[in-house]
């Protein structure tokens, strides 16, 4: 078994030069209708952005485009260091509809290799691998078990496991807790900020939830307008180590808090 | 309750809802075919007495239903791979199946027994026709439900396979093929009925050997007693053949039909 206390596992390089993301103008329309207009952001390499708006701004527009399943009208996307013109490699994405994301005919850990099989990983290799990954989002034991045999916090923790596994340079997730209820929220918000701590990993997280933003990243990007332009990325500047109930109380999280309400209320009336 | 306590009665409960009416049905048959003066009406103990000195001590099963068997074998796993094959294709292949479309909605509509004459002119009165036939008629439903069950599946699901990068070849194997599975067997139950039919209907204007002709031949010669014989023996091989299938997708959709439960146990 490999050590589980190295954050090296997931075959993550820290420190590398260079933003492991950058959008360069980022233009995108459906025909006639233009949908986001040049949005410009770095990303750096282990850093949380979320990327939050009022509904149908475009949000999952842009994660689409960002993940290679879309193509830019104009501008460009580049991801460690390479322009995006398909899926890439080392990004892995978490969908926010788990039981539509995961094969009900397969077991957890099936779920979790079926992409390192794909990427030509060893069986034995891949089994071990999905085990660790499965083991980092706190669910030794379920491995043999199917997604339908799970609640819907565990087949999310169930589809993060399998973005960890595949040992990606950054993780996309598309609200990926706005279907299981509240206290499985908040316990799936630690645990991506446990697992970002623990692998040093990128985290792009698209959400409608300024609380959820705020809290989980390092920068919040907010999206408005029609078409939507990055109306400001907010540093948020609470440390690590956040808590529920002592960081959502301090004075500069609800400074932050209100900052981007006002902007997406500002957004919403134009 | 009582019965949750002893599982045998349960099962003996079950067992007497499941059977009462064949049982029934066995005992006004016996007591009226007994009845019977007609020579084309034997008595079932006759036929009974005779069915086991035809097949079982005088070599009818290796005579007659083994060929059977095979031919009804190979007709019905071409019929398979044919329409999954073609059903997974034309399921992803979107302007491929709308331009199939017509001639599949035309072929599957000729009535089976309108290609009999056409299946003996190509492929004469042996097993390639019997085969054939099988196949050819038997293949429809399957192809169509495989063709329903790739379709559905879900857009997450391509965008999870998209991104993950998976290969066409784990696609196919892993998630389009699995994602049909539960719909290409409703199809397979469909044409494993439609080919046992066409194995009889072939077998009586093919070649000697098989159930089909035994019943054929046995009418024609006047041996009534034998031709009722080879009912019984086609009733016992289209029901070991249904149990064998049960248990075949028993074993293979077990995902599925826990699946369902546990959506029904959870919802009621």
């Amino acid at each position: 078994m490999t050590d589980l206390s190295t954050p090296a596992i997931f075959g993550v390089t820290p420190a590398q030069a260079g933003p492991i993301l950058s959008l360069n103008g980022m233009s995108f329309s459906y025909g006639t209708n233009q949908v986001l207009s040049d949005i410009n952001v770095d990303v750096a390499r282990g850093e949380f952005l979320c990327i939050v708006g009022p509904s149908g701004t475009g949000k999952t527009t842009l994660l689409q485009n960002l993940a290679g399943l879309r193509s830019p009208t104009s501008g460009s996307i580049e991801f460690a260091g390479e322009r995006v013109t398909g899926p890439p490699a080392q990004l892995a994405v978490v969908f926010q509809d788990y039981s539509r994301s995961l094969l009900p005919w397969m077991t957890a850990v099936d779920n979790v290799a079926l992409p390192l099989k794909s990427a030509g990983v060893s069986r034995r290799e891949r089994h071990d691998r999905a085990l660790i990954a499965l083991a980092e989002v706190g669910l030794e034991g379920a491995d043999e078990k199917y997604p339908w045999q799970l609640s819907g916090g565990m087949q999310q923790r169930v589809a993060l496991a399998r973005a960890l596994a595949y040992e990606p340079a950054a993780i996309l997730m598309d609200e990926p807790f706005a279907s299981v209820d509240a206290q499985t929220r908040a316990d799936l918000e630690d645990l991506t900020l446990r697992v970002r701590d623990h692998l040093g990993i990128t985290v792009i997280l698209v959400t409608h939830d300024i609380d959820e933003a705020v809290y989980l990243s390092d920068r919040v990007l907010v999206l408005s307008g029609k078409p939507a332009t990055v109306a400001e990325i907010i540093d948020v500047d609470l440390g690590r180590g956040r808590d529920q109930i002592d960081t959502k109380a301090t004075p500069e999280f609800a400074e932050l808090r209100s900052r981007v309400y006002r902007l997406i209320r500002r957004s919403a009336a134009d | 309750m009582k019965t949750r306590k002893r599982p045998w009665a349960r099962a003996l409960t079950e067992i007497i809802w499941f059977s009462w009416l064949p049982v029934a049905a066995f005992v006004l048959i016996w007591i009226f075919s007994g009845m019977s003066t007609s020579f084309y009406l034997p008595s079932a103990q006759v036929v009974l007495e005779q069915t086991w000195q035809v097949w079982f001590v005088e070599g009818g099963i290796a005579e007659n239903l083994v060929p059977s068997l095979i031919r009804l074998v190979a007709g019905f796993a071409l019929a398979v791979a044919l329409g999954v094959g073609f059903g997974v294709l034309l399921g992803l292949v979107r302007p491929l199946e709308s331009a199939v479309r017509p001639l599949t909605d035309a072929a599957r509509t000729i009535p089976g027994a309108a290609l009999l004459p056409i299946a003996i002119m190509f492929f004469g009165l042996g097993d390639a026709m019997k085969i054939a036939m099988i196949a050819f008629i038997s293949m429809w439903p399957i192809l169509l439900n495989t063709i329903e069950g790739v379709r559905s599946i879900d857009p997450t699901l391509r965008s999870v396979m998209a991104t993950f990068r998976i290969t066409r070849r784990d696609r196919f194997q892993h998630v389009f093929l699995p994602q049909a599975m539960p719909q290409v067997f409703a199809g397979a139950r469909i044409g494993l009925a439609i080919s046992i039919a066409v194995m009889v209907v072939v077998e009586m204007f093919g070649t000697p050997g098989g159930i089909g002709y035994f019943i054929r031949h046995a009418q024609q010669t006047f041996r009534v007693v034998d031709m009722w014989t080879g009912l019984v023996i086609l009733g016992i091989f289209g029901y070991l053949l249904n149990i064998l299938f049960r248990i075949l997708e028993r074993r293979v959709l077990h995902w599925y039909h826990a699946m369902i439960a546990q959506a029904q146990g959870a919802s009621a």
